[in-house]
């Protein structure tokens, strides 16, 4: 915070508005990390009315979640393994939320990319599995980046909505993964479950030492990292959230907005792609319809959470990991239908985005209610 | 009369009647996000709404034995969950859009948790009117069998064309739907018209999901819509916020989901699933075709987020 309104006297470490500049700096981050944290307190307060209303015990409840998400070391992983898609997958959403888009077919790129990389994997069968794995990859981040790369160009070249672009594409995309699975793909031996065929052992992507848990998890966290280095402090960033803010303003300065939408939401979907990936090559081993198995819906709750802020995504998607993981837990101990969680979780989205209207309007956080009242 | 007599005329007959059935809960879900759309918010929870609804209309059904107290029930659901959405909105920087996605959650979550019960028992049905009764074909039948919710959405179309033009109510939706501040200058509310807009919007939404649950497919499950909810909101884009392009639009993407079943009916079974997937395709291709970078659409009130 540089100093430009006040007298030349003041000390550079007072702010624009003379209180020290660092208890500004304070002020500012503290209200981003107080307001979604009372935020999802209000939430579960409210869930806990909601199981309180239906004659269960609210107590019961959250420690059975407690137990079944995060409260032993087994519980823990599970919560991670849980939590590795849903890294990604919000990937899908933030990026593109901060170029101001509303991206929710990430289902559709996970699905696709899950299918690209089985049949990468099975066509190069023999080759060494450092090659393979690596090929996987790419045409997983490839097929998921195309399908949302191409709903970004739509919504710049042709103004085609991109919310329900996403979504209708996301139904294109299970159905297409249906058609190849049931078709040109079907391993025949695959017969109440159609599937590709199997990949080789030496192609599956193992856990990381000492855990239960895949590396999907490693990547997962790379990749947020990676992401957020990319918002905060590269050019491309600081481009997109001026194209976010504003499109005018970042055309007028001679951004090339349309590359920069293409670009942005064809990595989201290659990240999201990515997840597929390694759903097939970690967890399932072959393609099939359990990878549409709701990460990518999951995974625009993590975001918008996160406020797509991408390290902020690490222990959202942890968290929620762990809320999905304790659903089994929940409904054999208080016998409670499974769609507990899903109510859970709507109730969470709901106070977030309604907690966006409390920004700026604490006091506490906000110095120039401060020197108003002064 | 043998199955296959009418041998390849099972097809446009099969889509015809599969257009009719397939088509209703487009038409209440389409009309309703259209009310709300004119007013100047988009409700992306219409899907939520549409299964919430499903559930409710099953479940009272089911309790009470009367279908009508179901459709009731639903709609009074999807008022509420409507009502909801309008209030919450009218917060500043809360994102219709997002509350939209939120709601369609929660609306599904909902449905699911108290709908676990009602998966077994059978509800009475909706009752349907034979106008193929004079026909001694059963695929004629089978194709004319109208339900009476079918009925309603035809007529509550072109009342509703006629009443966005010729009522006082008509013109403050659109009002409020194209400026707020022509609104306020009008002494109207625009938060209040937008409650009532988008409350009447998710009772319409919750009718169209009792008819999924009461009429066709006729049972509750959890995978009882898909996503009808979602492309009806791009049926009023492509129907240009008019209520009798929605009415149309519903029975083009009916016809358009009817073509896989009707083409397997008579053996054609390659490419099932490419089929299924017709009406998403149909709608993305619609949209492609009808929105422009240059210029805004047609018709759109001002005030919508998705067309800004």
């Amino acid at each position: 915070m540089t100093d430009t309104t006040s007298s030349a006297e003041a000390p550079a470490v007072f702010g624009a508005r003379g209180y020290p500049a660092a208890l500004e700096w304070i002020a500012r981050r503290a209200e981003a990390f107080v307001i979604p944290l009372a935020a999802l307190v209000v939430g579960m307060v409210l869930f806990s009315l909601f199981i309180a209303l239906v004659g269960k015990s609210p107590v019961q409840l959250y420690e059975t979640m407690w137990r079944g998400g995060f409260g032993s070391w087994f519980s823990i992983q599970n919560s991670l393994s849980r939590g590795a898609p849903l890294l990604l997958a919000a990937l899908c959403v933030a990026l593109p939320a901060r170029l101001g888009l509303v991206v929710i077919g990430g289902e559709g790129a996970i699905v696709l990319g899950g299918v690209a990389a089985a049949a990468i994997g099975v066509a190069l069968g023999g080759a060494p599995s450092s090659i393979v794995i690596l090929a996987m990859g790419v045409a997983g981040m490839a097929a998921g980046g195309i399908w949302i790369g191409a709903v970004g160009a739509l919504r710049h070249y042709r103004a085609v909505n991109e919310t329900i672009s996403s979504l209708l594409m996301a139904y294109i995309a299970i159905a297409l993964m249906n058609q190849l699975v049931e078709g040109p793909l079907r391993d025949p031996a695959s017969l109440n479950k159609p599937s590709t065929q199997p990949l080789a052992d030496i192609y599956r992507i193992g856990n990381i030492p000492g855990m239960e848990v895949h590396w999907g998890l490693a990547v997962g966290v790379v990749a947020c990292v990676l992401c957020w280095v990319l918002i905060e402090k590269t050019r491309w960033g600081f481009a997109a959230r001026i194209a976010g803010g504003n499109v005018r303003a970042a055309q007028l300065q001679g951004l090339a907005v349309g590359p920069l939408i293409v670009g942005f939401t064809a990595l989201a979907g290659g990240f999201a792609g990515l997840a597929g990936m390694l759903e097939v090559a970690a967890v399932q081993g072959s393609a099939n319809g359990s990878l549409a198995a709701g990460y990518g819906y999951t995974g625009i709750l993590v975001a918008f959470l996160a406020r797509h802020n991408p390290l902020a995504i690490i222990p959202v998607a942890i968290l929620l990991g762990g809320i999905d993981a304790s659903g089994g837990l929940i409904q054999r101990r208080m016998d409670l239908p499974d769609a507990t969680v899903l109510v859970l979780q709507g109730m969470l989205f709901i106070v977030i985005l309604f907690s966006e209207t409390l920004y700026g309007r604490f006091k506490a956080f906000n110095l120039d209610l401060w020197q108003r009242a002064a | 009369m043998d199955a296959t007599e009418i041998g390849l005329w099972g097809v446009p007959l099969a889509i015809l009647g599969g257009a009719i059935r397939v088509s209703t809960p487009f038409i209440f879900v389409s009309l309703g996000e259209a009310i709300t759309e004119r007013s100047g918010r988009i409700n992306l929870g219409l899907e939520g709404t549409l299964v919430f609804g499903a559930m409710t209309a099953y479940a009272v059904a089911v309790m009470t034995d009367s279908p009508w107290l179901g459709l009731l029930a639903a709609a009074a659901a999807g008022l509420c969950f409507g009502l909801f959405h309008g209030w919450i909105c009218k917060f500043p920087k809360v994102n219709d859009i997002a509350i939209g996605i939120a709601l369609m959650l929660f609306g599904s979550g909902l449905a699911f948790f108290f709908g676990k019960p009602f998966i077994k028992p059978k509800a009475p049905n909706l009752p349907a009117i034979p106008f193929g009764a004079w026909s001694d074909i059963p695929q004629v039948q089978a194709a004319l069998d109208v339900n009476v919710l079918f009925l309603i959405g035809a007529a509550l179309s072109l009342v509703l064309w006629w009443a966005f033009r010729n009522t006082r109510a008509g013109l403050i939706v659109r009002v409020v739907g194209d400026s707020s501040d022509a609104a306020r200058a009008m002494g109207l509310n625009p938060n209040t018209v937008r409650l009532v807009a988008t409350g009447v919007g998710g009772a319409l939404a919750g009718i169209g999901g009792a008819y999924l649950s009461l009429y066709y497919p006729g049972s509750w499950t959890e995978r009882i819509s898909s996503g009808q909810g979602l492309m009806a909101v791009a049926l009023v884009i492509f129907a240009r916020w008019n209520p009798l392009g929605c009415f149309a639009a519903a029975l083009l993407f009916g016809g358009a989901g009817a073509l896989g079943p009707a083409l397997q009916s008579v053996g054609v079974t390659q490419g099932y699933y490419l089929f299924y997937a017709a009406p998403y395709i149909l709608t993305l291709i619609i949209m492609i075709a009808t929105s422009s970078p240059t210029r805004s659409l047609a018709g759109a009130p001002g005030e919508l987020s998705i067309t800004k």
